[in-house]
């Protein structure tokens, strides 16, 4: 496995090998799939939605929709605004969708397709909307493209002039709908009325009943997008995902947001419960309590198995910030922090994370590669890796356990309904990483070192 | 109201139009014309992908001796990075690319000063650290709108590095779906790399396996039963193929093509150039790889090899006999959907008759009408703006290394016994009163599931989950659900098998739970 990968490292300038990051497209398509009865619609070549639709499905095992502008040269020539037309019609004729959230790709970015204009132009029907935003895919990384749909509804839909109400949103940042229901029960139990935007649960996370709905039950609803002008605060989860959006609404709607890391581990959580407690005047409950003394019981039984292990994390840059603050709660020594999307914030406050703990030992690096992370890996090696699907081969190579956690995750089955945020997240990452540790050692150690107690 | 009625009903005018030709019910006996390989409609949600899947994807992605570069932002080299399961072991010197993704990763600035600088340092870097002997570039949507020349940094590679380098142009906008690409790498592989190593082959009758991408492992499968037989297999396009076989293709004896769709311009070609014989076969399936096996024995003509075939084929047959009627007592009488990408919607077909199941709708993706209707149309296809963008290669004859195998007399003889260079077409093969839809989009899925009730539905993993959900068993035909290989005789049970599993899977029937038991008869029957 990677026999090709040397032991050095070369400067590398202008080849990526195999990455840790893809484009802004699949972002907003997945951040689409979270508003109710929205049709996601990618304005470019057909194979750009043909590959982000099979990457979600493969993620979630759920069908995920979406149309195309279906280009081709003629229309690079003259202008996608007659695909955008005729799509437009079709899809409101066909699959009646109530929204179409059009997101742009690199080739209607290049040849300068209007977005604006051509939607202005459009003949909507009564009651229903189009919306857009830009995701060119040579800026960024798929959790930008994420935090542009969202920006892209709330520049349509967000009613600067709506009732103050007392709800408040929460951007729940670029996770699984299995989080979601976490964030939704944690909001619940500390009495907050909420709109989650988006909410992809019960849309990306159907049960099987023998009926497809092409839309189904689950997605904010446009009126609620709307009244995210007078919600009383954004609690926005995920820098990297949710500052552009919570940006957008303040300088639009003027509602203040409180932009947090994602609730993963003890520290994150319990930010996150005071935010909630602070605004609804409600305090912690002793269920939560519990659960958070649950989580902090196992991270003491079984401290000696993380004490000190070293450790590699990779994949976005808000799950990596969270599983990096859950890590070294845990007692792991970081080793390696990686992510593809590039930005320097990132190597800031993972390094301020560090620094806290007093583990300045660790290369951090955004805009970086699996392949270089897997040079790092061969030069000085680690006992456990933590991230996305891609790191099985890296995994497999150097024989290091592999925590699946992140996107994408396209070789597990039923990873996405259950959370990675939250103490119930936290309990389940700290179960599932001392169990991958620990399998490790029962597979490799000598007989007379395997023990039946551990 | 009939079911085309019923599903053309829901459209408005100018859909009506776009799709009503390219869906029709099988009158057996007839002659019956699709259109394909036409546009798509933009907002019909098509499983269609582009033309760099096509290329990059399909036929240059599984060469294992090659480094592919994507010129581009990164996603279109991420997506088409280990997900498709052709299969390839490393080469003699245990070198394997294919578990790797190269990508120039494009950022704005490249865009707006031109990416060429970055394509050339790309190249450099991938040479100095894995010193390939072959490096491809494959554009992608933004390189061809801002003209970066791939093709003469292409060439200046291959002056600096000593090495192969060919540049493919296969922006994702180009024709109407991957068909085009692999049109375009076909191009490719034929003016570079076929024709460059003579080298013979070892021993008498050899041929290459033409559109065989070992997914789950097929092309191992089919070339264990050629080694029994006792052919030599030069090169395989592409599975688990280099292409240092490949430049040594044009010393075969014949070439035997699997998927017809996405190669048969290198068959078409190689015949002109070389005078390499083709013949189109089917490993999918017992009754037509036994057939297939026949004809290219017939082909050969050497009555030792034709026994030898036969004592391959009752081996072979016994062995898994006791598997296959085990099977088949289980899934007789059922009724299955295809939607592939190409030609793999007509060769299941034949495996699910040997296992009692009946077609009730096949479709292509990316199919053109040669595919549905037999090779015969070609002459008769209107070319239309889309196609002429891609380029059709005129290949003359290179009088060095043209060598015609048969006389012509037997040439002749074996174009009507064995149907050398021919290709009937999928639509001959089907039942009467079975639907044949082209570009099958989301819509039409379900309407078609819901009309036909089909037992088991064939497609890829953007529809499998609609079906599953609506309680209709989907097997993905692009990568076997993981599993395979189905091919040849072993691969039949295999198939089998995972059918089997599919359809008596005990979730089924516990879909409605038991209070709704009243509510609603016959809900996700499928066991």
């Amino acid at each position: 496995m990677l026999e090709l990968t040397p032991n050095t490292l070369a400067e590398r300038s202008a080849l990526r090998i195999n990455p840790c990051k893809t484009c802004q497209p699949v972002g907003a398509l997945y951040a689409a799939l979270g508003v109710h009865r929205c049709l996601p619609h990618s304005h470019g070549s057909q194979g750009c939605v043909s590959y982000h639709r099979t990457f979600l499905t493969r993620h979630f095992k759920e069908p995920a929709i979406a149309s195309t502008s279906s280009f081709t040269e003629g229309a690079c020539v003259f202008g996608g605004g007659s695909n955008l037309r005729t799509a437009v019609k079709n899809i409101f004729d066909v699959y009646q969708p109530d929204i179409i959230a059009v997101h742009t790709t690199c080739l209607s970015e290049t040849i300068g397709d209007d977005l604006n204009a051509y939607i202005m132009e459009l003949t909507i029907p009564d009651d229903k909307y189009v919306v857009h935003t830009n995701t060119p895919s040579y800026v960024g990384s798929h959790v930008n493209g994420f935090g542009n749909m969202m920006a892209g509804f709330i520049r349509y839909l967000a009613d600067a002039r709506a009732a103050k109400n007392n709800r408040v949103a929460i951007f729940p940042g670029f996770v699984n709908p299995g989080d979601i229901r976490e964030i939704k029960r944690l909001a619940g139990l500390m009495s907050l009325d909420c709109i989650m935007f988006p909410d992809q649960s019960d849309v990306m996370d159907r049960p099987m009943t023998g009926d497809y709905e092409m839309f189904p039950p689950g997605g904010t609803t446009i009126a609620e997008i709307q009244m995210l002008g007078g919600v009383l605060q954004t609690l926005a989860l995920g820098e990297f995902a949710c500052a552009e959006p919570a940006l957008v609404l303040k300088s639009k709607c003027q509602v203040e947001s409180d932009l947090m890391p994602l609730p993963m581990g003890i520290a994150a959580t319990d930010r996150l419960l005071m935010a909630m407690s602070a605004l609804s005047g409600q305090a912690v409950p002793r269920e939560l309590e519990d659960e958070r003394g649950r989580l902090l019981d196992l991270m003491l039984d079984a401290n000696p198995y993380y004490h000190d292990r070293k450790t590699a994390i990779y994949g976005d840059p808000d799950t990596v910030i969270g599983l990096t603050a859950l890590a070294l709660e845990l007692g792991l020594r970081p080793r390696y922090i990686v992510t593809g999307t590039p930005g320097e914030l990132f190597t800031t406050r993972v390094k301020t994370l560090l620094a806290t703990y007093g583990r300045e030992d660790c290369r951090v690096k955004a805009g970086a590669d699996l392949f270089e992370l897997h040079q790092w890996i061969k030069n000085e090696p680690v006992d456990l890796l933590i991230g996305t699907s891609y790191g099985k081969q890296i995994a497999k190579a150097e024989d290091i356990p592999l925590v699946r956690a992140g996107f994408p995750i396209l070789d597990r089955y039923g990873h996405s309904y259950n959370p990675l945020v939250g103490y119930q997240g936290g309990l389940r990452l700290a179960e599932m990483i001392a169990s991958a540790l620990m399998d490790h050692y029962d597979r490799t150690c000598a007989d007379e070192d395997f023990d039946v107690v551990m | 109201m009939d079911v085309k009625s019923t599903i053309l009903s829901k459209y408005n005018a100018k859909v009506f139009k776009g799709r009503q030709d390219h869906l029709l019910e099988v009158d057996a006996g007839q002659t019956q014309e699709i259109a394909a390989n036409a546009r798509a409609v933009p907002g019909l949600m098509t499983n269609r992908g582009c033309c760099y899947a096509g290329c990059k994807g399909v036929v240059l992605g599984p060469l294992k001796d090659t480094c592919v570069i994507t010129h581009g932002p990164i996603g279109c080299g991420f997506y088409s990075w280990g997900t498709r399961r052709n299969k390839a072991r490393g080469d003699g010197e245990g070198r394997n690319f294919i578990q790797y993704c190269f990508s120039t990763d494009m950022q704005e600035p490249d865009i707006v000063f031109g990416g060429d600088k970055k394509l050339r340092q790309a190249i450099k870097e991938a040479v100095t650290i894995f010193h390939p002997k072959h490096v491809m570039i494959c554009s992608t949507c933004p390189v061809g709108l801002i003209g970066d020349d791939i093709h003469a940094v292409a060439a200046e590679a291959e002056k600096d590095y000593g090495i192969t380098c060919v540049a493919f142009s296969c922006e994702g906008y180009k024709g109407v779906s991957q068909s085009a690409g692999h049109h375009i790498a076909n191009n490719g592989l034929m003016k570079r790399i076929i024709g460059a190593d003579d080298t013979p082959p070892p021993s008498k009758y050899a041929v290459n396996l033409l559109g065989e991408y070992n997914i789950g492992g097929d092309g191992w499968e089919v070339e264990r039963i050629l080694k029994r037989v006792g052919y030599h297999v030069v090169s395989v396009f592409t599975g688990d193929g280099a292409l240092a076989d490949i430049a040594r293709a044009h010393t075969a004896d014949l070439n035997l093509v699997q998927c017809h769709r996405s190669i048969n311009y290198v068959a078409e070609m190689m015949k002109t150039a070389y005078g390499t014989d083709w013949l189109k076969v089917n490993f999918i399936g017992l009754g037509s790889a036994a057939e297939s096996l026949r004809r290219i024995a017939e082909f050969f003509g050497d009555q030792d090899l034709k026994n030898r075939t036969e004592e391959v084929i009752a081996d072979e047959l016994a062995a898994i006999e006791p598997d296959i009627s085990y099977f088949k007592s289980r899934l007789e009488g059922r009724r299955a959907a295809l939607f592939v990408g190409g030609s793999r919607s007509h060769h299941y077909q034949d495996l699910l008759r040997d296992f009692g199941v009946a077609t009730v709708l096949a479709g292509y993706e990316f199919g053109h009408r040669d595919d549905y209707e037999g090779r015969q149309v070609i002459p008769r296809i209107k070319e239309d703006a889309d196609s002429k963008n891609i380029e059709t290669l005129t290949v003359a004859k290179d009088d060095k290394r043209y060598r015609a195998f048969l006389s012509p007399e037997r040439y002749e003889e074996l174009k009507s016994t064995i149907g050398l260079e021919s290709y009937a077409g999928m639509i001959r093969d089907m039942p009467d009163g079975s639907w044949v839809v082209d570009d099958l989009n989301h819509f039409e899925t379900e309407q078609f599931a819901k009309l036909l009730r089909p037992d088991i539905f064939f497609s890829g993993i953007k529809d499998k989950y609609v079906l599953q959900k609506s309680g209709v068993l989907s097997r993905q035909l692009h990568c076997y659900d993981y599993s395979g290989p189905y091919a040849g005789f072993r691969g039949a049970v295999i198939f089998g098998r995972d059918l089997t599993m599919g359809l008596y899977a005990p979730a089924w029937k516990m879909v409605t739970p038991p209070w709704k038991a009243g509510d609603r008869e016959g809900d996700a029957a499928n066991a």
